[in-house]
């Protein structure tokens, strides 16, 4: 008679795999019954990816993307009980299976969708308002860093990932992509997590003040208008948290 | 002769975030609400922001689904501490897990699957109940499982392992009635003699839920896939059950194929008359 | 070094950015709290038992023949008709990558 611990892993073998593990008494045909478990742990975890990544299931098919799931699930099972973490394997994952190569930009819609997951769980921090942030920076703005808040993910690819992302969403009328490719400011706001296209000098600019870097080299090589741009896209979408002196210059 | 918790003897309907509107700052008439613990284990964003305007408004009963009690390995120490986070930023009025197992060797296999009953789970799982009520500064309550198969291996039935359970470690149990009328349909069993020896003074919370049925050649099978309303034999084991045992808090349990919240409100309310027979019975 | 002009083009853009950023926005925000943005966790068992999830099938390159059927037969890639390897130029910051 097996101890529990070499049960649980015969158990855990068969629900991923095939057969009935030993031990096991049924009422009737033990298989069909031991299937509810098998089938349980296969639905759910697929409805998960599914609420997940639903453009991707959008754009592979229902059956193609149930497929990948499956494998998916195979090599990649859950290791925390918390399902809202699951599925962070899954654009590389993506990435390297063959039936899905022709379509390059696959995996980066993954990152997509995966990030808009992220910003939506991510933690909570108040906004500063334009005054406060205008109070923050009088002196030496140049040195000033930016806090972003946690909610904020970027996400450049070689493909016109926001388009793509936009022309699949419930009710979305078809348009032509641009050619080349997009980069993505993800956030969270009240309640929704909005997927804004960035410029190229934006983009950067962003991702250098994300990185931490000062205003002064972070926003270097734009113009004015350039940068009150993009400081206004994040002072609007209550993206910028904090401030902190690069040195303190106030009272030298 | 009940587990005291901190919920009224009321009913309460699992939280589903598609319904909030329409429980914040209602009258809705629900004693309490629950959530699956493990969806509120995100840093921030609109689920705690939910979960916390509700808590203003209602009893709150944490049921986690996660915790892989009767799992052969150790507790995962990390998600213990997940859990015990979430219970002081909430302070629940009740916390639940399940007697089954869902981890293996690090891979959660997001089910509640079941266990031998024997001498060394009984000490494995009382070990554990142990080390999530030290954790958690708190007793929790023991949900009975829906099964679909049993083992060879096991020498006590389950209704006396949860009775030892209880007594070892001073847990109390959530009594899943559709569980008992599942597991005992699949397993041939006749769910009145099931709840005739099951520890009631121990059942601090009850579960009413909806199942599939399937016909097979070899009977009926019936899945807990809480995807419908509660069947009317169920209905009947509960008002049998609180008969005996006087009002205790029910929760209306609807995880897939959800429905708008007023149907879900029908179901508590029918719950409510079934507890309200009670009170009055005993009151004359 | 930053010289005096570019911070005081800094200064004015500051101000500029906190002018525009009271302004309405012009996108369209809807609020979706219904929305999970992630699969959850549940106590029930998966609806059915006959058709759900029973494959059993690994990736075995010549046993799979699905091909992707969604809306991806609609998209023509301008710049990526042929399949091409991508260029990078673009590429997300370390901490947007999963873990």
């Amino acid at each position: 008679m097996p101890a529990h611990r070499e049960l649980q892993a015969a158990f855990g073998a068969a629900l991923t795999g095939t057969g009935v593990p030993p031990g096991v008494i049924a009422t009737g045909d033990v298989a069909r019954r031991f299937a509810v478990y098998r089938n349980t742990v296969q639905h759910s975890l697929t409805d998960a990816l599914s609420q997940r990544f639903p453009v991707i299931r959008r754009l592979v098919g229902a059956r193609f993307f149930d497929a990948v799931a499956g494998v998916f699930i195979r090599a990649h099972p859950p290791r925390s009980p918390v399902i809202a973490v699951y599925g962070a394997a899954f654009a590389d994952f993506l990435d390297g299976f063959p039936p899905a190569r022709r379509l390059a930009y696959l995996p980066d819609v993954a990152r997509l969708e995966w990030a808009r997951g992220l910003a939506f769980h991510a933690a909570d921090a108040a906004a500063l308002t334009p005054a406060a942030f205008a109070d923050a920076t009088a002196h030496d703005p140049d040195r000033v860093a930016l806090t972003l808040h946690p909610c904020l993910h970027l996400l450049g690819s070689d493909y016109p990932v926001v388009s793509i992302w936009r022309a699949n969403q419930p009710g979305a009328d078809p348009a032509p992509l641009p050619a080349g490719g997009e980069a993505a400011l993800i956030f969270r706001d009240a309640g929704d997590v909005p997927v804004l296209p960035l410029d190229p000098p934006t983009f950067r600019m962003i991702g250098a003040l994300a990185a931490g870097k000062p205003m002064g080299a972070a926003l270097a090589h734009a113009d004015q208008d350039q940068i009150a741009r993009t400081l206004s896209t994040l002072l609007r979408h209550g993206l910028i948290v904090g401030t902190a002196p690069f040195q303190n210059t106030r009272f030298p | 002769m009940s587990f005291p918790t901190g919920l009224p003897p009321a009913t309460g309907i699992g939280f589903k975030r598609a319904h909030f509107d329409g429980l914040h700052a209602t009258r809705t008439g629900l004693g309490f609400i629950e959530i699956h613990a493990e969806n509120y284990m995100g840093a921030g964003g609109p689920p705690h922001a939910q979960l916390a305007a509700l808590r203003a408004d209602y009893a709150l009963s944490v049921h986690g689904v996660g915790l892989s009690i009767g799992g052969a390995g150790p507790l995962d120490a990390t998600h213990l501490a997940r859990l015990r986070t979430l219970c002081d930023r909430y302070q629940p009025d009740s916390f639940s897990e399940h007697l089954a197992w869902s981890s293996h060797d690090d891979a959660f296999l997001n089910d509640l699957l079941p266990l031998p009953y024997d001498d060394a789970t009984l000490a494995t799982v009382c070990a554990h109940i142990d080390q999530v009520q030290t954790a958690l500064g708190r007793p929790m309550l023991l949900e009975n499982p829906s099964t679909y198969l049993t083992f060879e291996a096991s020498t006590l039935a389950e209704t006396d392992f949860l009775a030892e359970i209880t007594r070892r470690t001073g847990c109390g149990l959530l009594l899943d009635i559709n569980n008992v009328f599942v597991s005992c349909t699949n397993h041939v069993a006749d769910p009145r003699a099931y709840l005739s020896v099951f520890p009631l003074h121990a059942v601090g919370e009850i579960h009413l839920g909806g199942h599939d049925a399937e016909d097979l050649p070899s009977g009926p099978l019936l899945i807990d896939s809480h995807a419908a309303p509660v069947a009317d034999p169920v209905w009947t084991l509960y008002a049998e059950t609180i008969a005996a045992t006087g009002p205790l808090p029910t929760l209306i349990e609807w995880d897939n194929d959800v429905p708008d919240l007023p149907v879900l409100l029908a179901e508590a309310r029918r719950a409510d008359a079934i507890l309200d027979g009670v009170r009055h019975a005993r009151a004359s | 070094m930053k010289t005096n002009r570019t911070t005081a083009t800094l200064a004015l853009a500051i101000a500029g950015a906190c002018g525009l950023a009271g302004a309405a926005s012009a996108q369209d925000m809807v609020k979706c709290y219904g929305v999970s943005l992630a699969g959850e966790n549940d106590c029930a068992a998966g609806p059915g038992t006959t058709c759900a999830g029973t494959s059993t099938i690994d990736y075995q390159g010549n046993a799979w023949t699905l091909v992707p059927e969604g809306s991806c037969t609609d998209i023509e890639l301008p710049a990526m008709a042929d399949g091409s390897a991508r260029m990078g130029s673009l590429e997300p910051l370390e901490r947007d990558r999963p873990a």
